[in-house]
């Protein structure tokens, strides 16, 4: 799946000598290692979703992914890559495979035409995971916030805190809301997408290499909306091999015409 | 260093005896999650996932004979801990067996504790041969005691060996997140338990409540960046205790000095190489066990890819650094996808302190002598079962690129343990005991 025996090398640019590997931005610039890393980052993103989706996540775990991805993230902000990814996704709303948004809200109206910068500063707002379905209201989600890693990781972060926020009062409301629904459906990393090759060619090469064994993991995830968590680690289990994209693809586009129709755009 | 006098012999590994079900089939409960012998070796207990927990007891009747003083049969086996559901999270709490400890024998009795991930229990795992026989009013069918002439003593009259196993404390609701790690304290009153954020203190007698001494929880949960995955006390000051952290740090911590033990009383630290950094630098660096030597001299911490000797009296860098699988290090990305990059191995030291060991995949497990500076790769298959027969030691090519399609990550030893007086070590697969002594001895 990724190049075998490839290292991913951190330098840090002052303290590189003269004459030794490029600094940082050049480095950046080199496409297999930004696929590589990208794919990190995705691979990262995906363990932490389905960490929320088990019984009870594995702390140690979370920490060490969501370091990993704050790693990351810090290290692109540093090459402006991490910049250029957010202005591309927020250019290509109807392209987009929001697919773990359309699984995570289960109420249609929620979906909003905003583009999504703003719906990534939403689910920055919203409450983290509880065993019941926490639905921030657009309301309080004030457009802005920066991107930064660590507000990126904000409503995982506090998921982390379960029972304390169910202790606090002011959470209590929140998270009497629709009681009965099934305890997977919460917004962290909602809107990251895993995405579809993009029009713009120079971001297709960039992501065209994301390995098509997530485009599995979302087959799996659309197919049946009821399943426990069990059943999902099962499901992945099993899924498909490589070999099948293709059907991936056509439940992909199906669903990014629901989506359309969704958005009403 | 080798002493004057000893001989430079290298420990044969034999196979003696090999537990579990033999069917490729692994029932999910039945895999081992702890393995532990006790305080003299006699008894060596496992905890699987389904909450179990099975005691082996080494015969008694070989111990004397130097071929078969490594056979153990089972003594005795005990549900410890059950599924619980926690309601108001909708959890379910797994019974799987985290850690075993025993405590030292004081008595005809012997006790252990055990814990899954939220609750400890004491257990005294007691004899019963005999009973006593001849009661007046008893024993049958109900005599009118009118019609008694005489009066008898009961005697104690030999019966078959029961061995009984009873849960003598419950320490529950004390921990928040999981619980990794036990350790029971030398003044043998107390012990203690960590879980990711926490380091709780208990007295052996009170159940109602415990003692946090180390708390990492930030006030922020956003902030947190750390988490305790090991802690033990010092074998001998009952004041010191360790911990390590997913970010390879290990935090010495001196009761005496305050209630609350955050403010670390030593650090130990490896600077990183920067040469090797990479997004999973941290991953690797996480301290997956924590163990003293028997002399409370040395500590061992085990991380992904080794083994590393501290000496409790520097901080800076460990005295000896054992690479247990440096050839996974170029097949990073892949384990980190199929998740085996969180794989928590535990390491041991042998009776003396002179040789450590530790597992790792493909059902190989290493061990390292500190004196003799060797290092020996051996596997626990069931193909090399012949009893007696010696463990050959399997050559792994170091500085060849191994393909991450030959490492079985299936096949992983996570629980080892060395008997305390003797080469005898118990080596876990996934649902496999192994037992295997030293050939010389």
């Amino acid at each position: 799946m990724f190049p075998k025996g490839t290292k991913r090398k951190f330098t840090d640019g002052e303290e590189a000598a003269p004459g030794e590997a490029p600094g940082p931005t050049a480095r950046a610039l080199s496409s297999a290692y930004s696929l590589q890393r990208q794919s990190l980052l995705d691979m990262s993103l995906i363990k932490l979703q389905l960490c929320h989706m088990l019984v009870e996540p594995n702390l140690c775990r979370s920490v060490l992914i969501a370091n990993t991805v704050r790693q990351i993230q810090e290290e692109m902000t540093q090459d402006g890559t991490w910049h250029i990814m957010t202005q591309a996704l927020s250019q290509c709303p109807s392209d987009r495979l929001v697919a773990s948004e359309v699984l995570c809200r289960q109420d249609p109206a929620m979906l909003s035409p905003k583009p999504v910068p703003s719906a990534l500063e939403r689910s920055l707002q919203e409450e983290g995971y509880q065993e019941e379905v926490v639905m921030e209201e657009d309301g309080p989600a004030a457009p802005g916030p920066p991107l930064d890693g660590a507000a990126y990781l904000g409503p995982f972060s506090s998921s982390w805190d379960e029972e304390e926020e169910a202790e606090e009062e002011e959470d209590s409301e929140e998270s009497v809301s629709e009681p009965e629904e099934e305890p997977r459906t919460e917004q962290v990393f909602g809107t990251f997408e895993i995405k579809q090759p993009p029009a713009d060619p120079a971001l297709e090469e960039l992501f065209s290499d994301v390995d098509p064994s997530y485009y599995d993991l979302d087959t799996v995830l659309m197919q049946s909306p009821k399943m426990g968590p069990y059943d999902l680690l099962e499901s992945l289990s099993h899924s498909p091999a490589l070999g099948s994209t293709n059907s991936c693809r056509s439940d992909l586009n199906e669903l990014d015409h629901i989506m359309e129709i969704i958005v009403g755009s | 260093m080798a002493e004057a006098g000893e001989k430079s012999s290298e420990m044969e590994w034999c196979f003696s005896q090999v537990k579990g079900a033999i069917d490729d089939e692994v029932a999910e409960a039945d895999l081992i999650s702890a393995v532990e012998f006790n305080y003299t070796g006699e008894l060596l207990a496992t905890g699987d996932k389904g909450g179990r927990i099975v005691i082996f007891q080494q015969n008694p009747e070989n111990k004397s004979q130097p071929q078969c003083h490594a056979e153990y049969n089972v003594y005795s086996t005990f549900q410890s801990h059950e599924p619980e559901f926690d309601y108001l999270k909708s959890l379910e709490i797994e019974e799987k067996i985290n850690k075993i400890r025993w405590l030292p024998k004081k008595n005809a009795a012997h006790f252990l504790l055990s814990t899954n991930d939220k609750t400890i229990k004491l257990w005294k795992i007691s004899e019963r041969n005999k009973r006593p026989e001849g009661y007046n009013l008893r024993n049958g069918p109900y005599k009118d005691f009118t019609s008694i002439a005489s009066l008898q003593v009961p005697v104690f009259k030999p019966m078959d060996l029961m061995v009984e196993a009873s849960p003598r404390r419950v320490f529950a609701n004390a921990h928040k997140y999981h619980i990794n790690s036990i350790s029971v304290n030398s003044d043998n009153e107390t012990y203690l338990s960590a879980d990711d954020l926490r380091i709780n203190l208990w007295h052996l007698e009170i159940t109602g409540q415990s003692f946090n001494i180390v708390d990492i929880k930030p006030a922020n949960m956003e902030d947190l960046t750390e988490v305790i995955t090991a802690a033990e006390f010092h074998p001998n000051q009952c004041h010191t205790l360790v911990y390590g952290s997913s970010k390879g740090i290990i935090r010495l911590c001196d009761m005496r000095a305050a209630a609350l033990c955050d403010k670390h009383a030593k650090i130990f630290e490896e600077p990183e190489d920067r040469n090797s950094r990479s997004f999973f630098s941290e991953i690797i660096s996480s301290i997956s066990d924590v163990k003293f030597s028997h002399s409370g001299r040395y500590m061992m911490t085990r991380d992904y890819l080794s083994v590393k000797i501290w000496d409790i009296n520097m901080g800076t860098r460990p005295i000896e650094t054992f690479q247990v699988n440096e050839y996974l290090r170029s097949n990073l990305c892949s384990l980190y996808d199929n998740d085996c990059i969180f794989d928590k191995f535990e390491c041991c030291w042998s009776g003396n302190d002179r040789v450590v060991m530790t597992g790792s995949y493909n059902n190989f497990f290493r061990m390292f002598d500190r004196g003799f500076r060797r290092d020996v790769t051996l596997e626990a298959s069931r193909e090399n079962c012949k009893p007696q027969s010696v463990l050959k030691p399997c050559k792994v090519s170091i500085g060849l690129e191994i393909s991450i399609d030959s490492v079985d990550c299936n096949k992983k030893i996570l629980h080892t343990a060395w008997h305390p007086l003797d080469n005898i070590i118990a080596v876990a697969t996934t649902n496999n005991l192994f037992i295997f002594q030293d050939k010389l001895k």
